[in-house]
C-alpha cells in the first residue's frame, strides 16, 4: 500500500538517511528497529511531512505521492504519533485530539467532540479521568494515549507509532500492543518504532533492521532469533550484546570456580 | 457518586474525580481553582476596585456619572487597538508599531475626507486596507524571512511614523468637521437611554440562552453540566450589573454609540478566540507551534490572520481616535498609545508567553489604563505621574502573570 524507494536525508554534513526502502501493505505491522541515530525518527518526519526527504520516492496505493507539510500527510492518510508527543499543554484532551480538525469550524460543537472523545478514549481503555482539563494536567501514560488516540480520529489507512510504549506501564503497553494488533484487524498499516525487542516481536510481522542510515536487513517476526536482530542492529557478530550472553552463560558453565571468573573479568 | 442520578454521566466515571454540584460546588470549585493560579480576570478586577477607592477618596468627582462616561469613550481607542495586540500575544509574537499605524491610518482618512473630499466611508476602507496590508506584510517577514516580529514590527513603528508626517505635509494637522459622521459618532451619539437598557437586558438574555443550550445538548449526550441553578445566578448577576452600570451612565450623558461598537467588537473576538476553530488553531500556535503545524494546521495563515487583525484594529483605534479628538495631527499615535494599548492587554491577563488570555482582557486593562489617567488629570498631577504609575502597574500585571504561571506549573494546570 505504501511503499518508499531510495528515500534520503541529509542534515547539514550528516546523512540521515541513504537510499532506505521501506514497504507495508494493509494488516501488516511493520517495526522499523535500530540503534540511536540509526534514522528511524528521521524515516517517520519524512512520512509524516515535517521533513521533505531530499530524493526518492513515495508510493501510496501504487501512485506516486509527494508529501511536503504534514496536512498533506494527514490528507492522504496517514498518522503518525511523534516520539515527543505533540500535544499543545495550554488546551484541553479534547481540544488535542481534535487539533487541525475541530468539528464545525464557524460553531465549534463541542459537545460533539467531547462525546467522540470519550467514545475514543474508552476504546483504549484509557485512564484519564476528566477530558477538559489543560494536558499541562496528565501524567506522560495519559499523554501518550491521548497522542494514539489522535491519530486514529482522523480514519487513517496507515498510522506510524515512533516509540509508542516508551513512557507507558506495564498494563498501558499491553494495551497499547492490543490496539495494534486490532489496528491491523481494522486492516490498517501499521508502522512502529520501538527499542523494546520483546515487544516488537510480540506484534510485529516483518521487521525492518536500520543502521546508519541505510537499510541493514529485513526480517520475519516470527522466525528471526534476537542474535540475529541484535547483529544486524549492531553490525556485527562480536558485539557488546554477544559477549554479554556469552560471558554469562560462561559463568554458568564455571560457577564452580568463581575465583578463575573474577580473574577472567579483570582482564 | 450521586445516588439521585441513576445513570452516571460519561464524563463523571473516574472515581478520582471531583464531584461538583449546584451553586456551592461552583463557587468551591472556582476557590481552588484561584488558588492554583488559575486566576483569570481576579487581579485585575481587585486592581479596579482599589483605583476606584483611592482616586474617589482623593477627589469625590472621580466616581462621578459624567467622569465615567468620559473614561467609557476615552477607551474606546486604545482598547480597540489593544484588542488587536491580544490577538498576536496569543500567538506568542508582538506588534510594536500598532501606535504608528493608528496614526498614519488616522492621517489617511483625514487626507482623502477632507484634502481630496472623498466619501468618508470610501477613506475608512482605504485606511483599513492599507493597514490589513501592513498587517500581512509582517506575517510574511515572519514566516518566509524568519524576522522576528519584535524586531519587524519595530522598524514598522518608525516607517509608518515617516509615511504618517509625510502625507499629512507641511501644515502637520487635519481638522475634521464636527457634522461629520466620524466625529459625532465619536464625540455625540449615544444610545437612547431605553434602548441601552434593553441592549444590556439582551446581553443577560445572551448569556442564558447560550448557557441554557449548552447545558441541554450536554444532557442529551450523557454529559455533566452545570447546574441551572448556577447559570441562573451568573445570568441575573450580569443582569443587574450590567443594568447598574447603564443606569449610572445615563445619569450622565449615557453609553455612547463607540463603547457599545467595542464591546461588541469585543464580545466578537471571544466568540471568535473560544468558538471557532480558527481561535482554537491561535491558541494552539501560541501553545505549541509545532505541535500545531505537524497536526496539520496552516501555521502560516494563523500568522498572517492575526497580523492583519491587529493591524486592522490599530486602523480601527486610530481612526476612532482622530475622530475623537476631531483631528488628525502628527503627534497622533506616537507617545505612549503604543505601550498603553500593549500593557492594557497584559493588564488585562492575556499572557506574554502565548497561548493564554482573553479578548475581555483589553476591555479589563484599558479601563486601568484609562482610570489611572483619569483620576491623575483631576488630581491635576502632569503625564509624568501617569507614566510613572501606568508603568508601574504594568510591572505588577507581568509579575502576577509569571507567579500565576510558576503556581499553574505546580499546581499542574496549563
Amino acid at each position: 500500500m505504501l511503499s518508499l524507494r531510495g528515500i534520503s536525508k541529509t542534515f547539514g554534513a550528516v546523512n540521515a538517511l541513504t537510499d532506505v526502502d521501506l514497504d507495508v501493505e494493509a494488516g501488516e505491522v511493520v517495526a522499523i528497529v535500530g540503534d540511536n541515530g540509526a534514522g528511524k525518527s528521521t524515516l517517520v518526519k519524512v512520512l509524516a511531512g515535517v521533513h521533505a526527504a531530499d530524493s526518492g520516492t513515495i508510493a501510496f496505493d501504487s501512485a506516486e505521492v509527494q508529501i511536503h507539510d504534514p496536512s498533506a500527510a494527514i490528507h492522504l492518510g496517514i498518522a503518525t504519533v511523534f516520539q515527543d508527543l505533540a500535544l499543545c499543554e495550554n488546551l484541553s484532551v479534547v481540544d488535542n485530539l481534535f487539533l487541525g480538525r475541530a468539528l464545525g469550524p464557524w460553531r465549534l460543537d463541542q459537545v460533539g467532540m467531547e462525546v467522540k472523545s470519550w467514545e475514543l478514549l474508552q476504546q483504549l481503555a484509557a485512564k484519564i479521568p476528566t477530558v477538559r482539563v489543560p494536558v499541562a494536567t496528565l501524567s506522560g501514560g495519559q499523554r501518550q494515549t491521548v497522542a494514539i488516540a489522535r491519530s486514529l480520529l482522523g480514519e487513517p489507512r496507515v498510522i506510524i507509532l515512533d516509540e509508542p510504549t516508551a513512557a507507558l506501564g506495564v498494563a498501558q503497553t499491553a494495551e497499547v500492543l492490543d490496539l495494534i494488533e486490532r489496528l491491523r484487524g481494522r486492516n490498517l498499516g501499521v508502522i512502529m518504532i520501538s527499542h523494546n525487542m520483546e515487544n516488537v516481536r510480540a506484534v510485529a510481522d516483518r521487521i525492518v533492521v536500520l543502521r546508519l542510515g541505510r537499510n541493514n536487513g529485513e526480517f520475519d517476526a516470527r522466525t528471526v532469533s534476537s542474535e540475529a536482530l541484535v547483529a544486524s542492529i549492531t553490525g556485527a557478530t562480536d558485539n557488546v550484546v554477544t559477549r554479554r550472553t556469552g560471558r554469562l552463560s560462561a559463568e554458568a558453565d564455571s560457577s564452580k570456580d568463581t575465583l578463575a571468573r573474577r580473574d577472567e573479568e579483570t582482564k | 457518586m450521586s445516588d439521585r442520578q441513576s445513570a452516571v454521566a460519561v464524563d463523571q466515571t473516574d472515581e478520582r474525580l471531583r464531584q461538583t454540584r449546584g451553586v456551592r460546588g461552583a463557587l468551591g470549585s472556582f476557590l481552588r481553582s484561584a488558588r492554583a493560579g488559575d486566576v483569570g480576570p481576579l487581579p485585575v478586577i481587585i486592581g479596579l476596585l482599589i483605583i476606584g477607592t483611592i482616586f474617589q477618596s482623593l477627589n469625590p468627582i472621580f466616581l462621578s456619572s459624567r467622569n465615567l462616561v468620559d473614561i467609557s469613550m476615552d477607551s474606546v481607542a486604545v482598547g480597540v487597538i489593544s484588542l488587536g495586540i491580544v490577538c498576536v500575544l496569543l500567538v506568542g509574537e508582538i506588534d510594536l508599531s500598532v501606535g504608528s499605524v493608528s496614526g498614519f491610518s488616522g492621517a489617511i482618512v483625514a487626507v482623502l475626507f477632507i484634502r481630496h473630499d472623498w466619501n468618508w466611508i470610501l477613506a475608512t476602507l482605504v485606511a483599513l486596507g492599507v493597514a490589513c496590508a501592513i498587517g500581512l506584510l509582517y506575517g510574511v517577514l515572519l514566516t518566509q524571512f524568519g524576522m522576528p516580529s519584535f524586531v519587524s514590527s519595530l522598524s514598522g513603528l518608525l516607517a509608518f511614523l515617516g509615511l504618517q508626517l509625510a502625507i499629512l505635509g507641511d501644515q502637520g494637522s487635519i481638522n475634521l468637521p464636527f457634522d461629520s459622521k466620524l466625529v459625532s459618532f465619536a464625540q455625540l451619539d449615544f444610545v437612547p437611554p431605553w434602548l441601552s437598557y434593553v441592549l444590556a437586558a439582551l446581553a443577560a438574555l445572551a448569556l442564558f440562552a447560550g448557557g441554557y443550550d449548552n447545558m441541554s445538548r450536554r444532557r442529551r449526550a450523557n454529559l455533566s453540566s452545570s447546574s441551572p441553578q448556577a447559570l441562573v445566578v451568573r445570568s441575573v448577576a450580569l443582569l443587574v450589573g450590567l443594568e447598574l452600570v447603564v443606569w449610572y451612565l445615563n445619569q450622565g450623558r449615557g453609553v455612547g454609540w463607540m463603547v457599545v461598537f467595542f464591546v461588541a467588537l469585543v464580545v466578537l473576538f471571544h466568540y471568535a478566540f473560544t468558538r471557532t476553530g480558527w481561535g482554537r488553531s491561535v491558541m494552539a500556535v501560541g501553545g505549541n507551534v509545532e505541535a500545531a503545524r505537524r497536526s496539520g494546521i496552516n501555521v502560516r495563515n494563523i500568522y498572517f490572520s492575526v497580523f492583519a487583525l491587529c493591524s486592522l484594529m490599530a486602523a480601527v483605534g486610530g481612526i476612532l481616535a482622530a475622530s475623537r479628538l476631531a483631528s488628525a495631527n502628527l503627534s497622533s499615535g506616537t507617545g505612549d498609545v503604543n505601550l498603553n494599548a500593549i500593557a492594557a492587554a497584559v493588564i488585562g491577563g492575556t499572557s506574554l508567553f502565548g497561548g493564554r488570555g482573553s479578548a475581555f482582557s483589553a476591555i479589563l486593562g484599558v479601563l486601568v489604563i484609562e482610570s489611572i489617567a483619569s483620576g491623575l488629570t483631576l488630581l491635576n498631577l502632569n503625564s509624568s505621574y501617569r507614566f510613572v504609575i501606568t508603568g508601574l502597574v504594568l510591572a505588577i500585571a507581568v509579575a502576577i502573570d509569571s507567579l500565576a504561571r510558576k503556581s499553574r506549573a505546580s499546581h499542574g494546570r496549563a
